[in-house]
């Protein structure tokens, strides 16, 4: 009895102070602090001395230039980036953060400064080099079962794919091959190119553009894309910077920014120095 | 966050964290007694008087247990797999599996505390009890078994049981080697529902529940070594008087 009375006195305070935490104020924004992972090239990395670089590093220090306030950036694990942003612990999540509706339920997002297709990657020389639909590009709009996936559901059939954990590809992943493969959830995207490298998993799935630098490291030379390139909605409308509920100025804030980022073609020249390839959505 | 409970929610979560329960258990189960075997090896080559087995014991224990569990599981998992000679070994259809590399390296940690564990209720046995034994005629695996073990074992379960408890609880580090174990599938959980709170407090209640277990159990055991140490029935008072 004690001890299920302490318990629920401690909940009710443990949610007392987290309900304190998330209550919005209207603030007149002078900084925000800004959570990214600094494991996900060419988006975020952290940078031998310690200090985070990469896409979205230099476009925030472009945007909070044009907004006049001090972004101060940290670093997480992404997977509880969110709760960590409700709870008040972050202003602004920057982490090629997919706008889906399931998130947009607890977060409000930016508009999108990004809009990247998704593909998966085996090993170069293995069977797998080849699969259904490699070198083509496809546009799909759920991640529910859908028929264009039977020629991949086929061709990894007993396999093990790696992905990141809660991310948009998790749930894509797990609703197209939970049945026909095992799936191996990893805490960062760098960590299932060690396990692919290593040959404990057969496939790897995440965005296009961080294998695009993650294959420029000498460890995944080996690697290759397999199978299309998957775009279309069934990722949301694209990547953007995810802020509190409450924090609706902070939103509007960032949206102008991002318009003028994109009218000016800032986003674009930094999206071909990382990218590559011209990502603006 | 939702702020009242909500039971059915809770009833769903619990019943899923309950799903991989086995696993935290094999988990735990598996590395305890992998370390028990290699603690007791440790000990005995800490006390056995050679020279090289006490230093190589020594260094042992230095290096497992002066570094954290999280960094021995990453090198063990990440590190040795990228290693051809590793890959081409007879030890990678062991070393390949996410579950194996996660017994190993908690069996590996907790060897090094419990060898000290161990080592220390070695130390306390007095020499009264063993010069008592000996007067008897007692020596060697004889006096060990019947004298030494016993009175060790006694010494060394109340900071044994706290190693235990801190096992099972290093069992959630699992979920980093893409082990699908308890605190691991709560996060996938939060990363799915966003209601941290609830979902960990769950996580929590069934650590709680299994380490009361652990604790009992390993009370029990005590209770039942201790039984000459104990106060004297009622009924042999009243004849005594």
């Amino acid at each position: 009895m004690m001890i299920a009375r302490a318990l629920a006195s401690a909940l009710l305070s443990a949610t007392l102070i987290a309900g304190a935490a998330v209550s919005a104020e209207a603030k007149d924004w002078k900084s925000v602090t800004v959570v990214t992972e600094g494991a996900y090239e060419p988006w975020n990395l952290t940078n031998s001395d310690g200090t985070v670089g990469g896409f979205e590093p230099e476009l925030l220090k472009d945007l909070c230039g044009r907004m006049k306030i001090e972004c101060k950036v940290v670093t997480s694990d992404f997977d509880s980036a969110i709760p960590s942003l409700v709870a008040g612990k972050y202003d602004v999540i920057m982490d090629a953060l997919s706008i889906t509706d399931d998130r947009k339920k607890v977060i409000a997002f930016t508009d999108p400064y990004a809009a990247t297709p998704a593909v998966f990657v085996a090993d170069k020389t293995g069977p797998l080099a080849k699969a259904p639909g490699t070198d083509t590009t496809i546009k799909l709009d759920t991640d529910a079962r859908t028929p264009t996936m039977d020629d991949l559901r086929k061709a990894f059939k007993g396999k093990t794919i790696g992905i990141q954990s809660a991310t948009v590809y998790s749930t894509f992943v797990t609703n197209n091959f939970k049945d026909v493969a095992t799936i191996r959830e990893y805490k960062t995207s760098p960590e299932h190119d060690l396990d692919l490298a290593a040959g404990r998993i057969d496939l790897a799935f995440d965005d296009a553009t961080y294998f695009t630098a993650a294959f420029a490291k000498a460890e995944n030379k080996d690697l290759g894309y397999t199978g299309p390139q998957i775009g279309g909605l069934v990722w949301g409308p694209g990547e953007a910077f995810g802020i509190r509920q409450g924090d609706a100025d902070l939103v509007a804030m960032f949206n102008k920014a991002i318009a003028e980022a994109k009218q000016d073609g800032t986003i674009q020249k930094l999206s071909m120095k990382w990218f590559k390839l011209n990502v603006v959505p | 966050m939702t702020g009242m409970l909500d039971l059915p929610f809770l009833l769903d979560v619990m019943g899923r964290l309950l799903a991989v329960l086995p696993m935290t258990l094999a988990l735990f189960i598996l590395s305890i007694s992998l370390g028990a075997v290699l603690a007791l090896t440790l000990t005995w080559m800490r006390v056995s008087g050679i020279g090289i087995l006490d230093r190589v014991a020594r260094a042992y224990v230095f290096v497992f247990r002066g570094s954290p569990l999280l960094v021995q599981m990453f090198l063990i998992y990440y590190g040795l797999g990228q290693f051809p000679a590793v890959r081409h070994s007879v030890a990678w259809p062991v070393l390949r599996e996410p579950f194996a590399c996660a017994v190993i390296s908690l069996g590996l940690c907790t060897a090094a505390y419990s060898a000290e564990i161990f080592r220390g209720a070695l130390l306390a046995v007095g020499d009264r009890e063993v010069e008592a034994a000996r007067a008897c005629g007692m020596s060697g695996f004889l006096l060990f078994r019947r004298i030494i073990f016993p009175i060790a074992l006694r010494a060394a379960l109340p900071a044994y049981s706290t190693e235990m408890i801190l096992m099972v609880k290093s069992t959630s580090l699992a979920s980093i080697l893409t082990v699908s174990e308890m605190t691991g599938v709560a996060q996938k959980l939060i990363a799915q529902t966003y209601r941290t709170m609830e979902i960990f407090l769950c996580a929590a209640l069934i650590y709680l529940a299994i380490n009361f277990v652990v604790a009992r159990l390993v009370g029990l055991l005590e209770y039942r070594l201790s039984r000459h140490s104990r106060r004297a029935p009622v009924l042999a008072q009243v004849l005594h008087e």
